[in-house]
């Protein structure tokens, strides 16, 4: 129910596109060679996905502008954050950052918001004015990854020696 | 020569709690801006024994990756092994065999039974009381020394393989663990007799540290600290895996949302945890503890995964982002007392330092799980 609900919801983000039903095979060879061929980056939108397998039912790829509007939507549909981190796509050159949300209840639902930004210029908007509870992720993914989260009240080290200045999470990086 | 000092009002300093100090509840850091005995505002500072196990699982491949889960919380540690190989075998489609997935749960409560005797202990310790904590590490070293036969290791279990188990249970364990129930039953009633009803116990915690629904949602709490303020959300029922349907047990939730509350509901799923080995071992069907078929090397398809489990200290996941190749492109760990510890900055304010340091004690951190 919840998620029907939420599915329309989050629709009215992206206008022009039309709902993506269930999103076709990865492609895979069985025992072959590592399939690490570039696939192009995912357009924004919202898909539909198979519980059963990947353990999410919802996952919206927003624009760094509708973060917080997408963000507010599960705010005011009780959703409480799970975790925030960080995907390094080096090949696309991009980063991405995955909010994972769920609900206390019975009626499940499990919501993943990505939004994907430039890898020389990292800057996402901050959602701690919405959940305060972001604050720790935020600074962590920002240890990890050098993504600079915009509004931030306490961008520090989390994790990391407070003096740290590089990323270990990133492909590049060198120990 | 001997002016004496005047005092503002409103003047405040700085207090270092911690990272090494036995209120703490290991190697954590409070910087508490203090008003007399009042907290005015406080920022926990945590990493001090950070591992990056994250990039460990990029570097390793699945079945070397097992033993860190484990490393992670050494109070409860199968509940979040249990997490990685049940995202690992949906993610490649492996099917465990029924008996190897009753012993899971068997051992996972017998943990969550252990990890709760010691936060039992630990938590009365820090109020004062120090024999509780000498019972229940009693009662503890039953349960790790039935584990200890099976598993081969008394912490760092590395019990749980992809598709299965590392070594079946034998007579032996099964007559212990139904021994153990009863003891522990009447221990249980032995603790509740000797602590809950202390008027000490009691003033100290009764209205104390109160937390809101509203503010575990936005922080995301998640296990005792949540259903103590009245929200039902237990992972095992709320969104059920392994063989959780099969038994019957019941979720304690308590609606003050103080310190007493978290106590009460940790006092609880110590017994819901003991109804489910009983009946667990009930119920435990023959068979083999491996599948025929598997994988000879752990390749999950490309895609993302995600997979919730209820741990002793609340709702771990792991979210992993695999490329088809045999180590993961991310692993993501969401350790739930990170969430738990984070609303201590916001619900402390105002407090006075020994109640703060009693509602830390009511969270049940384990740090190296929220350092990683």
């Amino acid at each position: 129910m919840i998620c029907e609900k939420l599915k329309s919801t989050l629709q009215s983000l992206f206008p022009a596109i039309e709902p993506v039903p269930t999103p076709a095979p990865p492609p895979e060879d069985e025992q072959g060679a590592k399939t690490k061929t570039p696939t192009p980056p995912r357009e924004n939108g919202l898909m539909e996905r198979d519980y059963s397998i990947h353990g999410y039912h919802l996952d919206a790829q927003v624009s760094t502008a509708q973060l917080v509007e997408a963000v507010t939507i599960l705010d005011d549909a009780e959703f409480f954050l799970e975790s925030i981190t960080g995907v390094d796509w080096i090949a696309d050159n991009q980063l991405e950052v995955v909010y994972d949300f769920c609900r206390y209840d019975f009626d499940l639902c499990r919501v993943v918001i990505r939004t994907r930004v430039d890898r020389k210029a990292p800057v996402v908007p901050t959602i701690t004015g919405v959940y305060a509870g972001a604050n720790w992720h935020e600074r962590e993914t920002h240890d990890f990854f050098g993504i600079k989260f915009s509004g931030h009240p306490h961008l520090i080290p989390l994790l990391l020696p407070e003096d740290a200045d590089f990323h270990p999470l990133l492909k590049d990086f060198k120990a | 020569m001997n002016s004496p000092i005047v005092l503002q009002p409103d003047e405040t300093f700085i207090l270092n709690v911690g990272p090494q100090h036995p209120a703490t509840h290991g190697v954590l850091r409070v910087k508490m801006e203090m008003n007399g005995e009042y907290i005015v505002n406080a920022e926990t500072v945590i990493g001090y024994i950070h591992r990056m196990h994250e990039k460990m699982g990029e570097l390793k491949t699945y079945p070397q990756f097992l033993m860190n889960l484990s490393r992670m919380d050494y109070l409860g540690a199968l509940g979040y092994s249990h997490g990685h190989v049940l995202l690992i075998e949906k993610a490649s489609g492996i099917v465990v065999p029924e008996r190897a997935e009753y012993i899971r749960a068997i051992m996972v409560e017998l943990n969550r039974i252990a990890s709760h005797l010691f936060w039992f202990g630990a938590f009365v310790m820090d109020l004062g009381g120090f024999s509780p904590l000498m019972y229940a590490l009693q009662d503890r070293e039953h349960i790790l020394d039935m584990l200890e036969a099976v598993t081969g290791s008394r912490l760092t279990y590395c019990y749980f393989r992809f598709g299965g188990l590392y070594n079946d249970v034998d007579d032996d364990f099964i007559s212990a663990a139904r021994r153990f129930i009863p003891r522990m039953r009447k221990s249980l009633a032995k603790y509740h007799k000797l602590v809950t009803g202390n008027i000490i116990f009691r003033k100290r915690l009764e209205g104390i540290a109160p937390l809101s629904k509203e503010m575990c949602r936005k922080y995301g709490a998640s296990s005792a600290v949540a259903r103590g303020s009245g929200i039902n959300f237990d992972v095992r029922k709320n969104e059920p895996y392994s063989v959780y349907p099969e038994f019957d047990f019941d979720v304690p939730v308590y609606h003050e949302g103080d310190s007493l509350a978290r106590y009460m509901v940790r006092m609880a799923e110590i017994e819901q945890s003991l109804r489910i080995v009983e009946q667990g071992l009930d119920k435990l069907p023959g068979g083999p503890i491996m599948p025929e078929k598997k994988p000879k090397i752990i390749k999950p398809p490309a895609g993302d995964y995600y997979q919730a489990v209820e741990t002793a200290r609340g709702s771990f996941g792991v979210r992993l982002v695999s490329d088809g190749g045999k180590n993961p492109y991310r692993l993501k760990l969401r350790s739930p007392t990170y969430s738990n510890m984070h609303l201590f900055d916001e619900a402390c304010r105002g407090m006075m330092i020994m109640d703060a340091l009693a509602f830390m004690g009511s969270l049940d951190l384990v740090i190296p799980e929220i350092d990683r």
